[in-house]
């Protein structure tokens, strides 16, 4: 599977929203935060769930595939890059193709902005910035093997069913250990609803 | 006494096992240890500057990035044994009021309310405010004028501040605002064990095998100790939660008891007294360790869970399913906070659960043992030295001759001069109100949002001659003052606080002060030497000051003569007692099975629930309860001025079940005997059906504490925000936010105005579900 990558377990999720404010403080793009914070089953209880960039891998970047301008680069690393500045005309059509809902435009800037999984950080051997500080490690930044020594049977998804699309994301998820892991559909590690399998 | 006598030798001290690194923390670089060269930011000249986050009683570790001009900017994790690079969102956004447009940056002055204040120079602010001193303390005596300091200061200023009360203004009347924190705790831990802090340190989290969180929203207040709890449930911890909300860490507890406010020692005497009934007591330990077992047991006794269940609203199957865990559990650990301690029997509730440990022999073993979690950075480290009106410095009584002797000779003035007891920080402000304190100097802290009943406050307040206050913002008690003193930030000093664990740890200076701005310490020491006692107050910086602390708490409980700033530098902090400069610190107590009492035992003490101060009638049927939000620290002064904090929590809302028939979002009157206020419905299953829940952080119209009663524990006159009578009303309109009070000439910070005119609360603040999506 994958290397050092984010794993994103919403178990944990307090939904204390430090992630999203160190994400402000990561300086490939310095005061505004690429991560969505969802609640899941408002009302009823008080679970929440990060988004972070999922890095697809297979079909390759959704984002990156529908870009005109050629402007969303992918290293060899698998990391989808955010727009590169000098490309970027701010059409927003990587932000209708991706099935996660990720890129941000900056509509007075027109251009666009997405996780890169802090490129700048993670060059360098630090781990982005959300899954340093996420003080429940339900964002965690190390390799399937670091995960599992630490939560002994963790399952985790990294693939995912839109209709009839599958992704394979670079990004991880963890799923409850009893459920059947993969595919998940929607990006949200549900395999059954009401008691029918809704994987297919 | 010599300061080298090591007091506390007679104790085996094992350092932890530093393998015990939360979950999820091993492999994480720190950016700290990469060289300069090769990390892109520092090609600009950045510096990060080591220190720890200015807030809560974690101290989570971080750097402060410094530019080439020596100015901070930014924040980096640091790979600290506490939070091992984790930050909560107030952690990462502090730095941004070091250099905040809002920093006060010269005294302001005006001669009475009805003027406007003006900048003024230091001399005239100093000498204003010392002929008011003089001239209250002329004519009303000393104890007209009074001091209250701030558990957010470092041990060094909390230590001057009690001296400079007692030795430069002669006044008995000195407290602090840690007495609305965790006092009721420190009480239950000195009677029950003759020292005052936690017995086992975070670490011990991870190694126990049941968990018991009492009164704290745990995910939203110190965010960053969950990492060790789920670091235990990894282990296979169960996790027991008493709270009457379903907050972020009840949603994953084996056992969420969501209990009516005010009935927690109702609930653990009759969790003993299934512990006892089944036979489930470590009979040897109770023998061998505590005495006063047969009055507790006796009193346990009155309580089966059917009568519980009753008092406490939850089903009495509950209450045996907690107690066959906790003490069946091979390790298990209790936590507590403000939610059990914030009461008119806070003392009580914090004696049920050290009752619960004691009786089921979980104490002092790794993994086995109890805490309480400090809201405030230095609520454990801000009560040590002699801030609080009736402790001396080591924590020494001021009622005990021997101790009054001894500091008197520390401090070389006669044992006459030095004045008795004061009173609590809620006791005087009612003296105020009476007129028997006339002049108040307040030192970072802010009554007017955080103190209970807000009319008594304003009316006490307003009736002092003289008023002053040391802030870096314009609190709301600040712009009732005559003269505000423009202070350091944490960032622009050095010194020392004590967390949770009681771990000292030390603050780093980062960057200059900006002109015009000076130390508290400098400020005290200034205000001393005109005010005639110049000698006593010699202090250049915290280090001196600190070098005067060790030796004044030498051969106390509380003994801090072998911490220097050099070693804690080098060891990331020492946990006290620690008595000699090669004693490694005491990260877990009663190892030994010895308390700090002369017998060496626990001392059980007997505990009688009783109905919270504020009867329910008929007009007033349900509970209100107060706390804090994530993004917010306690009075809002600092947070609510700082953008990203603003967005994540604009305003507060009142939090009802939706059996009440309103809408999310919609305006509801909360009606106490003190007054209403009307705020944004958040309706949520996640409380239960009788009870409302507003967070604290706001000032008036939009305060919780507007609402609350003004009474207070008998014992350790902590006021009970956590229970009051209330009824909930349909409204009009909702009430507006006001913004933080700025200084003249400094106009509204843009960033932090955005929000706060929207009426709706945050869709779902924190993880805190809405039952409808706006
Ligand atoms: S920092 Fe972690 S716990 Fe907090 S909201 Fe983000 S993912 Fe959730
Ligand atoms: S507020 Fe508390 S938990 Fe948050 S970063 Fe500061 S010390 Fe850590």
């Amino acid at each position: 599977m994958m290397g050092r990558t984010i794993f994103i377990d919403p178990g944990r999720c307090i939904g204390c929203q430090a992630c999203v404010s160190a994400c402000r403080e990561c300086d490939s793009h310095r005061g505004k935060s690429m991560i969505h914070l969802d609640y899941t089953d408002e009302g009823q209880s008080v679970a929440s769930l990060p988004t972070v960039c999922m890095h697809c891998e297979d079909p390759v970047a959704p984002c990156a595939e529908v870009c005109p301008a050629d402007a969303i680069l992918i290293t060899a690393d698998g990391v989808v890059q955010q727009a590169d500045t000098t490309r970027c005309i701010g059409c927003a059509n990587c932000v209708n193709a991706c099935p996660f809902g990720v890129p941000k435009i900056d509509l007075q800037a027109k251009l666009q902005m997405k996780c890169n999984l802090c490129y700048d950080r993670t060059a360098y051997g630090l781990a982005p910035m959300c899954a340093t500080v996420c003080p429940t490690g339900a964002l965690f930044y190390g390799t399937i093997e670091e995960l599992r020594a630490e939560r002994p049977g963790v399952q985790v998804a990294d693939t995912f069913v839109f209709g009839e699309t599958e992704v394979r994301t670079g990004v991880a998820m963890v799923v409850p250990a009893e459920k059947v892991q993969w595919p998940v559909p929607g990006g949200l590690p549900v395999v059954e609803i009401n008691g029918k399998d809704v994987r297919r | 006494m010599t300061a080298d006598t090591p007091a506390a030798d007679r104790r085996t001290v094992i350092p932890l096992d530093p393998s015990l690194a939360p979950p999820g923390t091993r492999g994480f670089r720190d950016a700290g240890g990469i060289p300069a060269d090769q990390w892109h930011a520092d090609q600009n000249g950045e510096t990060l500057v080591p220190t720890h986050c200015c807030f809560c009683g974690v101290q989570c570790g971080m750097y402060l990035r410094v530019d080439r001009g020596g100015k901070v900017f930014g924040v980096e994790p640091r790979n600290h044994d506490i939070n091992r690079m984790r930050l909560c969102p107030k952690g990462i956004n502090a730095y941004q009021q070091v250099n905040h447009p809002d920093r006060l940056t010269a005294p302001l002055m005006r001669r009475s309310r009805d003027e406007d204040f003006q900048e003024v120079s230091w001399d005239e602010a100093l000498d204003f405010t010392v002929s008011e001193i003089k001239r209250i303390q002329l004519a009303h005596g000393n104890d007209a004028f009074g001091l209250l300091g701030g558990a957010s200061l470092f041990s060094e200023k909390t230590y001057l501040v009690g001296k400079f009360a007692r030795v430069a203004l002669k006044s008995r009347h000195v407290d602090y605002n840690g007495r609305l924190c965790m006092v009721s705790a420190a009480g239950a831990n000195k009677l029950a064990f003759g020292i005052d802090r936690a017995g086992n340190p975070f670490s011990d989290i991870l190694l126990t095998d049941c968990l018991l969180i009492a009164g704290s929203n745990l995910g939203e207040c110190f965010p960053v100790m969950t990492q060790y709890v789920w670091g235990a449930r990894d282990r296979g911890a169960s996790l027991i939660v008493v709270d009457p909300r379903e907050t972020a860490i009840a949603r994953t507890a084996d056992i969420h008891v969501a209990l009516k406010p005010g009935t927690d020692s109702a609930f653990f005497n009759s969790v003993l007294h299934v512990v006892v009934e089944e036979g489930l007591t470590d009979t040897a330990y109770l023998a061998a360790h505590t005495t006063g077992w047969d009055e507790v047991r006796a009193k346990a006794a009155e309580y089966p869970p059917a009568r519980a269940a009753e008092i406490c609203g939850i089903p009495a199957e509950q209450i045996v399913q907690v107690a066959r865990t906790f003490a069946r559990a091979p390790k298990a650990m209790a936590w507590h906070a403000r939610g059990i301690e914030h009461h008119s029997q806070g003392v009580e509730n914090c004696l049920s659960v050290i009752n619960l440990c004691a009786a089921t022999g979980h104490i002092g073993k790794p993994g086995a043992g109890y805490g309480t979690i400090t809201g405030q950075g230095n609520g454990q480290g801000g009560r040590e030295h002699g801030q609080k009106s009736d402790l001396l410095p080591g924590g020494r009584s001021i009622m005990n001759e021997e101790h009054r002797r001894q500091i008197c000779e520390i401090w070389g003035i006669e044992e006459a001069e030095l004045p008795p007891a004061g009173t609590s920080m809620m006791e005087m402000v009612w003296q105020m109100q009476r007129r028997e304190i006339r002049g108040l100097i307040g030192i970072c802290n802010n009554p007017f949002v955080s103190l209970p009943n807000y009319q008594v406050v304003k009316e006490g307040y307003d009736a002092t001659e003289f008023h002053a206050q040391f802030d870096f913002f314009l609190s709301e008690t600040a712009a009732n003052a005559h003269v505000v003193f423009p202070v350091t930030t944490w960032a622009e000093d050095e010194g020392v606080m004590a967390n949770a664990e009681a771990r000292v740890v030390k603050h780093n200076k980062a960057q200059d002060p900006p002109p015009g701005v000076r130390t508290d310490t400098w400020v005290m020491c200034e205000l001393a030497r005109r005010l005639g006692a110049g000698d006593k107050f010699a202090f250049a910086d915290s280090r001196e000051v600190f070098d005067e602390l060790r030796i004044a708490s030498a051969g106390t409980v509380n003994d801090y003569y072998g911490i220097t700033y050099e070693r804690l530098e080098e060891t990331g902090g020492i946990v006290w007692p620690c008595p000699s400069t090669d004693h490694p610190g005491t990260p877990r107590l009663f190892e030994d099975g010895k308390t700090y009492h002369p017998d060496g035992k626990i001392h059980m003490q007997a505990v009688e629930w009783h109905v919270p101060m504020d009867p329910y009638d008929d007009e007033h049927p349900m509970s209100l309860t107060t706390g804090r939000t994530v993004a917010h620290f306690l009075s809002g002064n600092q947070t609510r001025r700082l953008g990203a904090l603003v967005e994540q929590t604009p305003r507060p809302w009142a939090e009802i079940h939706p059996s009440h028939g309103f809408r999310n979002g919609e305006p509801v009157r909360v009606v106490t005997r003190r007054g209403s206020e009307v705020f944004p419905a958040l309706v949520t299953e996640a409380i239960r059906p009788d009870t409302v829940f507003i967070p604290y952080h706001w000032p008036v119209p939009t305060a919780a504490n507007a609402l609350t009663i003004d009474a207070l524990d008998p014992r350790s006159k902590i006021p009970e925000y956590k229970v009051c009578a209330c009824r909930i009303e349909h409204a009009a309109a909702i009430d507006e936010v006001p913004a933080p009070p700025v200084a003249p000439g400094h106009v509204a910070y843009p960033e932090t105005q955005v929000s706060r005119t929207d009426p709706l609360p945050p869709t779902a603040p924190q993880g805190r579900g809405t039952s409808e999506r706006s």
